[in-house]
């Protein structure tokens, strides 16, 4: 299992791997809003946690259909279905993989990007601890969408529609928490609701990933 | 322990190709599998090697046992030869990359990446991945594609020494590989005839 993460974390930041490619979307998107809705410093920091959120959540959106697909075309995953791992340890590795090299970097720069966003500065916290709590489900969601349709040609416009509605719900709570910890408002209960999905997801995902992966095998 | 296949079908597409189909492989035993294109040997291949159900009857003593190498090497083209081998060898929980890369004569080759490699290279490369997987039971489907006359000498010298070693061969190939112990199974009497479709559920409309 560490030789399959370590092999995606590589092959991620080797030449074409990638790694890059949701955090150069999310900047871009966070430095243009301003342009788009105006200086208005008011209007910015009430729709920060909102524009932030959103900008991750499709930052991560971008890079899903690689998670299985090259490892489709090249045979890889056959092999790795013949292999002693069970897939249910493949899918789940090759989420983390995909939140190491996609979730973690959008977490960590998404303080420095609300301030381009003039968000309030006891949103910060907030801010970083929803996206901890809420990118780990988007990459298991992510990498279930990807299970389903892998080998599909293009079959990235599908995958993007699957997924989703499914990240409907951490976006909603999400984007709560950083408002009202950007507001000081009390925030328990979306950020209860919040951790509750990723550790439900998390959880439960891998099974359905392995088992539409074994079917799209055949 | 033996690969037994008994009274098996198989299906692509959801049709049935091959049907009927049974054999005993002892350990030290090679099969080649022989039939025109389309007969159904990658689809009896992917089934042994447990990426899909049989339609009906049984195999035995194949299960994590397999060893499964197809027209794609599953190699990382920006890895170098020597990590994409040690990538399987950790999975499959084997150490030794060494001797893998002697018996292919990639040695020379292991710290280029593969992406760089010719047809023939990469073949050898996801053949010497075989031997890091310690599995007995090889599985292999046209395994000689691109490889030149020297690298088939390899390759026979390899599944000879896993055989010596007691494992056991399936290979469906087109070409003589000079291994004489191998049986051959000609797959064609095994074909499945489809009878007419006739269903109730198209009757029903007409």
């Amino acid at each position: 299992m560490i030789a399959l993460l370590l092999r995606d974390l590589r092959l991620a930041v080797r030449a074409g791997g990638g790694f890059g490619l949701g955090l150069a979307f999310f900047l871009i998107v966070t430095v243009l809003v301003p342009f788009g809705v105006g200086p208005e410093t008011a209007l910015l920091s009430s729709i920060a946690p909102g524009v932030l959120w959103l900008g991750a959540l499709l930052a991560c959106l971008l890079s899903l259909d690689r998670i299985f697909a090259l490892d489709w075309e090249d045979g890889t995953l056959d092999l790795l279905a013949t292999a002693p791992l069970p897939l249910e340890a493949v899918v789940s590795v090759k989420a983390l993989a995909h939140w190491l090299t996609t979730g973690l970097p959008l977490v960590l720069v998404a303080p420095l990007l609300g301030v381009l966003l003039n968000l309030a500065p006891q949103g910060y916290l907030w801010l970083l601890v929803s996206l901890a709590l809420g990118t780990p489900a988007l990459s298991v969601l992510g990498t279930f969408g990807a299970a389903l349709t892998v080998g599909l040609k293009r079959g990235g416009l599908l995958l993007s529609l699957l997924v989703l509605p499914l990240y409907v719900p951490s976006l909603i709570f999400g984007a709560e928490v950083a408002r009202r910890g950007a507001l000081g408002m009390e925030l328990t209960t979306p950020l209860l609701l919040l951790a509750g999905i990723s550790a439900g997801v998390i959880a439960l995902l891998p099974f359905a990933s392995a088992a539409v992966l074994r079917v799209n095998l055949r | 322990m033996d690969l037994r296949v008994s009274d098996l079908t198989v299906a692509r597409g959801g049709l049935p190709v091959l049907s009927g189909l049974s054999f005993v492989l002892e350990p030290g035993g090679a099969l080649i599998l022989r039939g025109p294109n389309g007969i159904g040997k990658t689809t009896l291949l992917r089934t042994i090697a447990g990426l899909q159900p049989p339609v009906a009857g049984r195999i035995e003593g194949a299960e994590d046992r397999v060893a499964y190498a197809a027209h794609a090497d599953g190699l990382k083209p920006t890895l170098s030869v020597s990590e994409n081998l040690t990538f399987w060898a950790r999975v499959f929980g084997a150490g030794d990359i060494g001797s893998a890369l002697d018996a292919f004569e990639l040695g020379a080759l292991a710290h280029r990446a593969a992406g760089s490699l010719s047809a023939g290279q990469k073949r050898r490369l996801g053949l010497a991945r075989l031997l890091v997987t310690g599995r007995s039971v090889w599985v292999l489907d046209e395994p000689t594609v691109s490889l030149d006359t020297h690298a088939v000498g390899l390759f026979a010298e390899a599944v000879r020494a896993h055989l010596a070693w007691g494992g056991l061969a399936l290979i469906a190939t087109h070409i003589d590989l000079g291994l004489s112990e191998a049986g051959v199974l000609e797959l064609a009497p095994f074909k499945t005839v489809l009878a007419p479709v006739s269903d109730d559920f198209d009757e029903a409309f007409l």
